[in-house]
């Protein structure tokens, strides 16, 4: 078997589409540098990422599937799974080979499990553009964390711009440690220093929150409970859509 | 102050749990670049442990109420604490909580204190306040007080993105019988006045861009389930006709929850018909999205949804000659009538029969619900079935390797004779 080693990046898997395509190596298994384990019968190439290889591929792969298209391939490489991603090189291959329109061939394995992906990652999305929840600091910063199961902070970043445009905040992926900042006009990319926590009630009389956060946070706990109708208790759909790995995330489920 | 402003909180978020509406979608305001906010496909920012998702900050201007309607919390004569907020409560609420990504807008219903216009009048107040000062862009959605004047209610439909009024009961005998200050004919008066301007203001937007957008989300309506004694049949034929003449975006049904010792309605403790109140969604669903005519569903012979199966797959069964179909060359609109097939596999089926006959493990995987569907399609690869099942034993056969939670323990046994 003929593996390929890359960087394990965006540009990276749509430079290893570019080789296999010249060098006419259909079946090849892709391996990212962290994970790579070099095996006895097989044959290692090391795919050396380069941007215009990549663009080339990109624009390819626009002519094929178009941007919307593009946008779910993008979606489902955030997804981070190994597996996944040899479905997207496969995916690649496949629109490539054939004319157009294949790429709704859901009865494709690849074909389906790129959209699957795409989807799964999309809910993520949209739950993280759902359970951040800021807390106002003295300097007038909005600061978040959130600990994603996929690395959704690229395709949130533009909702929150949008929305909130006029104060500035930090949302944090503890998981991947590295944070989104916005300071009132761009986004930058940032790591801090010393690494957020999910705030307890202990952190709020240590760390610099607004006099104000308190009692909105609890205001808004209350909030929770008033708006609960209790004779329609529904503990298993309440689960369903809160999981409780992001309680200790949200404000509203904190002790 | 602060304690004070916890317990309105309290109070008035309490009194509004009833309104089930939720949506944030359907309008399409855009933050203007320095202020705050914007709507777009709407979003549940949590959910309550009743599992009703939390989107919008859902509360009345007051509770006080001069009316006297038998099925609510908030009537004249039940002895409950009362409270009100003042207009720059509820807009700093709302502001903080937005700020702070806990909702998507505000949800604001009130009690009529002093007579409609004075009501309505304070709840202008707020949503002028929010878009005007405060610069906020997102989703509100205002109750419509009945009785309030044309003009205010215009007015208000220039600020707010979903307006809506309940009819409250399904039938107006219903609701004379529990309401006797309300009646559907007022209903119908205020979804007509937005109706009539959204599409006077569609019109003109032809011809002069710069029209504002009006009520851009649509309006809505509620309908309470369980308090009286309408049939299935009743409340879907209403909630039918109410979609057609005024164009709602949704009609939303829920579930009575006994509040009163009222011997007209169920008494307290009585647990919420929430099996009903799901059947009834889905035929909405069914009605709205699938094709599906109300008259297919409930008819003269068929005035109750069944309780055991969901309405598409009862449909189904009744329809049993219509079936199998095959999923290699049924039309679209067919397909979407399989009971365990949803819009998007629909889609993808379609969309993938191009390329060759489908088999099982392919619609399998495109996710439909097998588990149903299977007595209702045929695959490429679909064996031949020599004793053909009839509609009794299919259900039997669904019902056994259900997992859904209304039925634990509930089909009923074969008979053996």
């Amino acid at each position: 078997m003929i593996v390929y080693v890359y960087d394990g990046g965006f540009q990276g898997l749509l430079t290893a589409i570019f080789e296999a395509f010249a060098r006419k190596q259909d079946v090849v298994k892709l391996t990212g540098e962290s994970r790579f384990e070099p095996g006895f019968f097989d044959t290692s190439v090391r795919v050396r990422t380069e941007s215009a290889k990549a663009e080339r591929v990109w624009l390819g792969l626009q002519k094929k599937i178009g941007v919307e298209g593009q946008q779910r391939f993008y979606k489902a490489f955030l997804s981070e799974q190994a597996e996944v991603l040899q479905h997207l090189f496969k995916y690649a291959q496949y629109v490539f080979r054939n004319p157009d329109g294949y790429a709704e061939n859901y009865g494709n394995d690849d074909v389906l499990a790129m959209a699957q992906a795409a989807q799964k990652v999309h809910r993520e999305k949209h739950r993280m553009e759902a359970f951040v929840r800021f807390k106002k600091h003295q300097n007038g910063l909005f600061m978040a964390t959130i600990y994603p199961d996929f690395n959704v902070l690229p395709l949130i970043c533009q909702h929150f711009k949008d929305r909130y445009a006029d104060q500035p905040w930090v949302i944090y992926d503890e998981r991947r440690d590295y944070g989104i900042y916005y300071n009132g006009s761009t986004i930058c990319e940032v790591v801090l220093a010393s690494k957020p926590r999910a705030l307890t009630e202990q952190d709020v009389m240590e760390t610099g929150l607004d006099s104000h956060e308190l009692l909105y946070t609890t205001l808004w706990k209350d909030y929770f409970q008033s708006t609960n109708i209790t004779e329609r208790k529904n503990k298993k759909l309440h689960l369903q859509h809160v999981p409780k790995r992001y309680w200790r995330y949200l404000t509203e489920k904190m002790a | 102050m602060e304690e004070r402003i916890q317990e309105k909180l309290k109070i008035l978020a309490d009194a509004a749990k009833y309104d089930v509406s939720c949506t944030s979608s359907g309008s399409n305001r855009k933050n203007d670049g320095k202020g705050i906010g914007d709507t777009g496909s709407g979003i549940c920012h949590t959910y309550t442990e009743d599992g009703r998702c939390v989107s919008l900050l859902k509360i009345l201007l007051t509770n006080y109420c001069i009316y006297d309607c038998a099925f609510c919390v908030s009537r004249s004569s039940n002895d409950i604490k009362r409270a009100a907020f003042t207009v720059e409560e509820v807009v700093s609420l709302t502001m903080n909580f937005y700020r702070r990504n806990y909702i998507e807008g505000l949800f604001l219903s009130s009690g009529i204190f002093r007579d409609a216009d004075y009501t309505m009048e304070r709840m202008l107040r707020i949503v002028k306040k929010l878009r005007l000062e405060e610069n906020f862009h997102g989703y509100i959605h205002l109750k419509t007080i009945p009785g309030a004047s044309e003009d205010m209610v215009t007015e208000a439909g220039l600020y707010a993105d979903r307006m809506s009024i309940n009819l409250e009961m399904p039938t107006e005998v219903g609701l004379k019988l529990l309401a006797p200050d309300k009646s559907h004919t007022e209903v119908k008066r205020e979804l007509g006045v937005i109706r009539a301007k959204t599409v006077q203001f569609d019109d003109e937007r032809k011809l002069i861009k710069s029209t504002p957008r009006f009520v851009p989300a649509g309006q809505s309506t509620q309908m309470v389930i369980g308090a009286t004694a309408e049939t299935d049949r009743d409340i879907m034929q209403t909630a039918d006709q109410y979609y057609k003449a005024f164009s709602l975006k949704r009609v939303y049904y829920s579930g009575y929850i006994p509040i009163s010792t009222d011997n007209r309605m169920p008494i307290i403790g009585t647990p919420p018909p929430l099996i009903r109140e799901n059947r009834l969604y889905q035929t909405d669903w069914l009605i709205r999205l699938y094709g599906f005519d109300v008259q297919e569903i409930l008819n003269e012979t068929h005035q109750h949804l069944d309780l055991d199966v969901d309405p598409k797959l009862s449909w189904a069964l009744r329809n049993f000659h219509l079936f199998p179909i095959d999923i290699n060359t049924a039309e679209y609109r067919l397909i979407l009538r399989v009971p365990g097939i949803g819009i998007r596999s629909a889609q993808k089926i379609v969309a993938a029969r191009r390329f060759g006959k489908l088999r099982i493990d392919q619609v399998k995987k495109i996710g439909i619900s097998y588990n149903k569907a299977q007595y209702f399609i045929r695959c490429v690869d679909t064996p031949f079935q020599l004793n053909e099942r009839d509609e009794q034993t299919v259900k039997q056969l669904i019902l056994r390797t259900s997992q859904s939670k209304y039925l634990k323990n509930q089909f009923q046994q074969l008979s053996l004779f």
